[in-house]
């Protein structure tokens, strides 16, 4: 090996190719990693916890992923390549009524909660990224290989998450394959990854005595913290992030307290109409002129007919009420509130389906948004609460929560509550 | 007697790693189906940031105030500076977006919001996380000193 350095290249670099990788001035060195710290209970204490949550993260995925019913129609499909990965799904029930809400509170919540323990768990075992010989066998190799996968896929997933909870779309692509797909390869190492070293952590943290391993330094700084005080440090971080999060999951004082959630804060408005908003009209493009009294009908087409209702038409018809949430894919929910509509299986009934609510499929008048047509399964339909909703809590509706006319089903995410209602098409999707 | 170590490795590790390859397989095909490239870059790319960058930069911070109080000899009082730094820090990186108003206008006219309080907010959250630690600081002060008062003079 050449020992004449050569330009340009840099002085670690140089130090590595000349001296021994144990310099503990590289960080190929056990030596040049101080923080007394570090060693196998204190990983193992953040490893077990990210196990627990991460699971509960997935399910909740699935779930969430499951609730849109990608299966019935292609509107609702934004994965349409997903082959056995939908092998699971089911039809989204409509019981109870603030399942997708407590889903979606869940997975975006824990999701937020769980990053410093994230963070500090790959702080905990960064020196093994260093370490050397690079691969001691074949399969100790692939494991390196996986590892790249459950960290480069864990951060992928926490970051799409958390940019796109702030409407801040700059990942490469749509955030429903991104993150769908992107789950699956991360759980894939994830789950190598908890059979390899989860009876490891459970055992280290049985153990009365830790034992070393290569995670604790062979020439520990002097501690400025205890290793139980990094750990409360790391739950500090967590309950700091929960404390300014979950707000958004309710409604008034406790709202305010989610400081920094992009749904936490002050409703938008007073009144009747002040709750959260998704998209706005003036967001999704809702033009004043097509939702006015005589230019906007409804168009229902089912089994026998066609019908085109102006909206006088429609408040003529039986009004019923049901009381239920908006619950955002972003992990934001509104309480209850008062919806007063049209019952969809009594829209069904009137274009020739009075006994057998079909499937159906619903656009709006909104110009963009992923979800401007949505199709709802048949037992959404027939639930007795899902409405098209003419009013909410005893007043119109407000244009940004769907004048004229929005679809309101109960457990269902909120895009499928299509706002903005023109046409709706009865029958088998 | 040790058996001698096999550069495979332990076969049923490498049977499980073959499973979860296949499934990340199965599924990263469909990951990279759109822009490859730009989806390959924010995989590899995000685990090179946190490892090479973030997590040496904020190593090389902390490392910076537990030195410089240890210079001044007020090595413990460097709690009271990274825990507030750190949970002030975590919450500018969670909530960037928000806080930096790179996504005000979108946010504004998609949920009808004001777009405008997130800096103020989290400002304000870290004044009082440093102002608490400030707190706590001058009450431990004040207690040792009493104690200092209290105690019997030494004997000499």
């Amino acid at each position: 090996m050449g020992r004449t350095p050569s330009r340009g290249v840099p002085a670690a670099y140089r130090r590595l190719m000349r001296d021994d990788p144990r310099d503990p001035r590289l960080p190929t060195s056990p030596g040049f990693w101080r923080s007394p710290l570090r060693g196998p209970r204190f990983t193992s204490v953040l490893g077990l916890v990210l196990l627990a949550g991460i699971t509960v993260l997935f399910v909740t995925g699935l779930l969430s992923y499951a609730a849109y019913n990608p299966n019935l129609s292609p509107v609702n499909d934004k994965t349409p390549d997903k082959g056995i990965l939908g092998f699971y799904l089911f039809t989204w029930p409509t019981d109870p009524h603030w399942l997708y809400r407590l889903n979606q509170g869940v997975h975006v919540t824990l999701g937020i909660t769980l990053i410093p323990v994230l963070l500090a768990k790959l702080w905990s075992v960064v020196p093994r990224l260093f370490a050397l010989p690079p691969a001691r066998s074949l399969t100790h190799a692939l494991e390196r290989i996986s590892l790249l996968l459950l960290v480069g896929g864990g951060l992928f997933e926490f970051v799409t998450g958390v940019l796109n909870v702030q409407l801040d779309y700059v990942f490469p692509g749509s955030f429903y394959p991104l993150h769908f797909y992107g789950a699956w390869v991360f759980f894939a190492a994830f789950v190598a990854h908890a059979v390899l070293k989860a009876p490891t952590a459970l055992r280290n943290l049985r153990r009365l005595r830790e034992e070393r391993n290569d995670l604790v330094s062979p020439r520990p700084a002097e501690p400025t913290v205890s290793r139980r005080g990094a750990l409360w440090f790391v739950g500090g971080g967590s309950l700091l992030l929960f404390a300014t999060t979950v707000g958004q999951n309710f409604g008034g004082p406790l709202r305010r307290t989610a400081l920094l959630a992009p749904h936490g804060g002050a409703e938008p408005g007073s009144g009747p109409g002040g709750f959260q908003i998704n998209k706005t009209a003036a967001y999704a493009g809702i033009d004043t002129a097509e939702t006015a009294g005589d230019a906007w009908r409804l168009v229902v087409t089912g089994r026998t007919e066609t019908v085109r209702l102006s909206r006088a038409r429609l408040a003529g018809l039986p009004l019923h009420s049901s009381a239920l949430p908006i619950a955002c894919v972003e992990g934001w929910s509104t309480p209850d509130q008062w919806w007063r509509g049209v019952r969809l299986r009594d829209l069904a009934a009137l274009v020739g389906y009075e006994d057998d609510p079909p499937d159906v499929f619903v656009e709006s008048l909104q110009r963009r948004g992923a979800f401007r047509k949505a199709a709802l399964r048949a037992n959404q339909v027939a639930d007795p609460r899902s409405l098209l909703a003419l009013y909410v809590n005893g007043e119109e509706l407000s244009p940004d929560h769907g004048y004229p006319a929005r679809i309101i089903v109960p457990a269902a995410p909120g895009v499928l509550n299509t706002k903005w209602v023109v046409r709706m098409t009865f029958g088998d999707l | 007697m040790r058996a001698p170590r096999l550069p495979l490795g332990s076969p049923l590790h490498l049977l499980l790693l073959s499973c979860s390859f296949a499934l990340a397989a199965y599924a990263g095909v469909r990951l990279l189906a759109g822009d490859w490239l730009g989806v390959a870059l924010w995989v590899v790319g995000a685990a090179l940031l946190h490892d090479l960058v973030l997590l040496p930069l904020y190593a090389a911070a902390d490392r910076a105030v537990v030195s410089g109080f240890g210079a001044v000899r007020r090595r413990e009082w460097a709690m009271y500076v990274r825990v507030p730094a750190a949970l002030s820090g975590l919450l500018l990186l969670v909530w960037f977006p928000l806080i930096s108003g790179t996504v005000e206008r979108r946010y504004r006219s998609a949920t009808g919001l004001p777009a405008d309080v997130f800096l103020a907010r989290w400002l304000l959250i870290t004044a009082v996380l440093f102002g608490g630690s400030a707190l706590l600081l001058a009450v431990r002060l004040l207690r040792l000193r009493r104690a200092a008062k209290c105690r019997p003079p030494a004997v000499h």
